[in-house]
């Protein structure tokens, strides 16, 4: 049992890492969060000659060739990184929807009664007719919202990569808070420094390393009681995780300028997918009586 | 990333498999928690039968993915966990192995392995719980002995052990951390008071120790005088990573108890109980693999358990109270009856939060520790 990221993992991890600091850094962020609804087809192209739609296609068929695992660490470093656009349905497409792997063609995916980013998407998978804009509280995620309810079951793949974008949303609200209460000083001293916060940020860090551990396992069972079990630990990690990035920040949490509650809003937009946490409950439920 | 196990820890899994199905019909049942000479008879006894089937040591010896699956199997099958023979293989044992001199091995580790020695620990005092450091039992030197006075609390066993591994002040002028001594303190020395400790779900788990000028030989003493910090901190930091394998294996296994329980009693049909036993199958679904995770960490840094330990022990502390407070609900009125099954759990299960470092100290050590938090003043 070796239950520990390979180095090409790490090295996998860190070149995206690297790519999206390099094409989306704190300016383009802003740029983005400025132009609601707009995707960068410059940066979707350069995301697909990345490598991240066809990530895992086979080789012979142009893509990457790697597995579920590996596609876990990239989604938890786009999930971090605040990156804007139809990541997830456009990887998934990828192999079905010409061009969707080589990032000229966007796919937008409907996803029980929303769709996320159908404005900027050339072509959208499932029944979207009908589809009602509405003023989306992310202001990184453009929705419709779908007439009719034919929710269907929900695609594993895309309930576990969605975890796994929590995952890194939980990592990075740990990251922004202890950055925050090492420099932040109240009463002459840093307020990391008082057990009230100290102990906040402690439970960010708890909830996103059970949450790593379980999303990892799923990535490599591919169990759908595990990716049940990842969904709600990740959704739980990221959600409050975000918000008690917030609390720490105080007042500044609170508004527009800093980043913490774009973190906030993509969690909540991310955890009403895949029907919701009600849905992995009851599978997990099932699962103890099966 | 890889779940599997060696075909060598696969082999050292059906093998063990097979011993138990094989020696645990035989095992006399365990007998009644307030009778202490028999559970420690009973203990001791399952301690001689792992020595003589070669797996006295595997909690000193092995690689910590052996350990896991040992934990795992040994839980799985319901044989007894290590009970009396806890703070010898687990805490005494291991420093002696790690600090002591090749005499105070050979005295003190066989008789552990063998089940013929039971050990108990002198470590928390009224006034030093979380604060150990700040402990005040005295030790003078007198000729070749220590003379200690003062007084221990929460010693589990202390009524049958042989041994007590004990930490005293030896010079109170040092800073609290460096007058600290490390001794090995036989039980049936003169001026020992025992008072048993009743806990809030009845029993007495552990008990008060009263020392009035006691005599330890010199020899006694593991480490350096005054080092004794230093050596208990090996002792303390020795088995995180495997610690509570056994216990999420448990869990899980309560877990299911409580669903087909529910399905029985016409709980189940309440969506919002369903759901709540859901979550608590992701809760010690993620526990089990932090545990692996933990674990794997252990071994690719060459068995140092890292500061994992607590991120999962502030975890499962609070799942497993979860656990008893959503069979309180399971139960219904029946969570009022001692005689039915989890409600000694579930008052049980409220030390879970507090024993071996509380929650409280355990997000200090994580904060501090692992995300690089200042001090408080």
């Amino acid at each position: 049992m070796r239950f520990r990221l390979t180095e090409e993992q790490r090295a996998l991890r860190a070149g995206v890492r690297q790519l999206l600091e390099r094409r989306f850094g704190a300016d383009a962020l802003r740029a983005a969060v400025a132009r609601p609804g707009h995707l960068d087809r410059d940066l979707w192209r350069e995301l697909g000659a990345a490598g991240l739609f066809a990530l895992r296609l086979p080789e012979e068929a142009g893509g990457v060739g790697l597995g579920l695992p590996e596609a876990v660490l990239v989604f938890e470093e786009t999930g971090r990184a605040l990156l804007p656009g139809p990541v997830l349905a456009t990887h998934l497409a990828a192999g079905t929807v010409p061009g969707a792997a080589a990032g000229e063609t966007v796919v937008a995916r409907v996803d029980g009664p929303l769709v996320e980013w159908l404005g900027a998407a050339d072509t959208v998978c499932g029944d979207a007719s009908g589809a009602v804009p509405l003023r989306s509280v992310d202001p990184l995620t453009p929705l419709h919202r779908v007439r009719g309810d034919d929710v269907g079951a929900p695609d594993p793949e895309a309930v576990l990569l969605t975890a796994a974008e929590q995952l890194g949303t939980a990592t990075r609200a740990c990251e922004l808070a202890v950055q925050h209460a090492r420099a932040r000083e109240q009463f002459g001293q840093p307020i990391g420094a008082f057990q009230a916060v100290k102990h906040l940020c402690a439970d960010l860090l708890v909830r996103a390393e059970t949450a790593r551990a379980a999303v990892y396992a799923a990535a490599l069972t591919a169990d759908p009681a595990d990716i049940a079990a990842a969904r709600l630990l990740a959704d739980e990690a990221a959600v409050r995780g975000a918000r008690d990035c917030l609390q720490v920040h105080g007042g500044m949490g609170f508004t527009w300028e800093a980043e913490v509650h774009l973190h906030l809003k993509r969690a909540w937009a991310r955890a009403q997918r895949g029907g919701g946490s009600t849905e992995s409950e009851e599978v997990l439920a099932a699962d103890l009586v099966a | 990333m890889d779940l599997s196990y060696t075909p060598e820890e696969e082999e050292f899994r059906a093998r063990l498999r097979e011993w138990l199905a094989k020696v645990l019909p035989a095992l006399p049942a365990a007998p009644s928690p307030a009778d202490w000479p028999g559970r420690r008879a009973h203990d001791l006894g399952w301690q001689r039968m792992l020595y003589d089937a070669g797996y006295a040591d595997v909690h000193w010896d092995s690689s910590p993915t052996t350990r896991l699956i040992f934990l795992e199997e040994t839980e799985r099958a319901g044989a007894p966990y290590v009970g009396a023979n806890f703070v010898g293989l687990l805490h005494a044992g291991p420093t002696i192995a790690a600090e002591g001199t090749r005499e105070q091995r050979e005295r003190w580790l066989p008789p552990i392995l063998r089940g013929d020695e039971v050990w108990c620990q002198g470590f928390s005092e009224p006034d030093a719980g979380s604060d150990l450091a700040a402990l005040r039992t005295r030790a003078r030197r007198d000729g070749d002995d220590y003379v200690v006075s003062g007084s221990k609390i929460w010693t589990s066993q202390a009524e049958v052990a042989d041994w007590c591994e004990l930490l005293v002040r030896t010079d109170p002028e040092a800073p609290k951390h460096r007058g600290i001594t490390w001794l090995a303190m036989p039980m049936d020395a003169e001026g020992i008071t025992v008072r048993p400790l009743r806990t809030l779900a009845g029993s007495a788990e552990f008990a008060e120790v009263f020392l009035d000028e006691v005599r330890v030989p010199v020899g006694n003493r593991v480490g350096a005088e005054n080092d004794g910090w230093r050596v208990t901190m090996v002792t303390l930091s020795f088995e995180r990573g495997t610690a509570f394998v056994g216990e999420v294996v448990a869990c899980r296994r309560v877990l299911g108890e409580l669903a087909r329980t529910a399905r029985g009693n016409g709980r189940w049909d309440d969506p919002v109980l369903r759901r709540r036993l859901g979550r608590l199958n992701a809760e010690f679904r993620a526990l089990w693999r932090l545990t692996q995770w933990n674990v794997s960490e252990a071994e690719a840094s060459g068995g140092v358990p890292g500061v994992g330990g607590s991120v999962f022990k502030l975890r499962y502390s609070h799942a497993r109270q979860e656990l008893y407070d959503t069979a309180a609900e399971v139960l219904g009125p029946d969570c009022l009856d001692l005689d039915r099954p989890w409600v000694l759990d579930r008052l049980s299960s409220l030390s879970y939060t507090i024993a071996a470092g509380t929650s409280q100290i355990q997000r200090n050590i994580v904060a501090e520790r692992i995300l690089g938090l200042p001090k408080g003043r």
